[in-house]
């Protein structure tokens, strides 16, 4: 304890670092996990949409830009991604809180629940995506 | 009472003065948002179906109803929190440059705490009066 002073002086150590990502071949399970975060970033951008979305519906004159945005191409093209995204990112948060009990961490478990994620994200979108075109008779 | 005297860090002389007390706060709000979205967004994505194809009037109409604009309130609210932090966890993970890292968890802040005063406030219009 007497040599803590003069240690402090001493220039930092280089301490080993663990490899990053583009060490490891990619598998499901990292897939997903960086997928989980990707769908969360879009998340927090397309909230914008949520926010001008409700700001338009409480404008008589402002509604008609949101629905030629939510009705052209490019913006049915970025519905279906936040859709995708939403759906993948919750399917992914229940997956997260079934590891926060403890349970899931098993080989085939894991693997099972992340191929679970995508099958099921996927599936619920492309079904949802299906029922709104059928019922707005819109192709 | 420590590893080998060479690999001390600032850290080892902070453990002695115990925690600030509030360190799991946001691992705790980042779960329970978590549990509430997932209510909540079904629900939202039910009240968005149900408004396709309607004019603006009848889209004020519903989403101004009490049930239908308290459910879309908590689901703001809710949803804002969780991507507070969520990003805040990002930045945190990415960003290393003190100052950089500093501006950026402010501006996410800020933010967050817009988008959700828009859709507060364009749901209360709808809720209260035009």
């Amino acid at each position: 304890m007497a040599d803590t002073r003069s240690l402090e002086r001493r220039p930092p150590v280089e301490r080993p670092l663990s490899p990053h990502l583009q060490i490891y071949k990619p598998t499901l399970t990292m897939m997903m996990s960086i997928v989980h975060r990707i769908t969360g970033a879009a998340l927090y951008f397309g909230t914008l949409l949520v926010a001008w979305w409700l700001l338009a519906a409480a404008s008589p004159t402002g509604y008609g830009r949101f629905q030629w945005f939510a009705s052209s191409w490019i913006g049915r093209l970025i519905l279906f991604g936040y859709t995708w995204a939403l759906i993948h990112h919750m399917l992914g948060g229940v997956r997260h809180l079934i590891w926060d009990t403890g349970r899931g961490f098993g080989p085939s478990e894991r693997e099972w629940l992340a191929a679970a994620n995508l099958i099921g994200s996927i599936t619920i979108t492309v079904l949802l995506w299906i029922f709104v075109l059928l019922t707005m008779g819109v192709g | 009472m420590s590893g080998p005297a060479h690999i001390r860090t600032p850290l080892a002389r902070v453990r002695g003065f115990g925690t600030a007390k509030s360190g799991t706060r946001d691992f705790w709000r980042q779960r329970l948002t978590a549990v509430a979205n997932i209510p909540l967004t079904i629900a939202a994505v039910i009240i968005l179906i149900t408004l396709l194809g309607r004019n603006q009037a009848a889209t004020a109409q519903i989403l101004g109803s009490p049930a239908v604009a308290i459910i879309l309130l908590l689901f703001i609210g809710s949803t804002v929190t969780h991507m507070k932090i969520g990003m805040q966890v990002i930045i945190e993970d990415y960003v290393h440059d003190e100052s950089a890292k500093l501006t950026l968890v402010m501006a996410n802040t800020f933010f967050c705490v817009t988008v959700g005063a828009v859709a507060v406030y364009a749901l209360l219009k709808l809720s209260f009066g035009l």
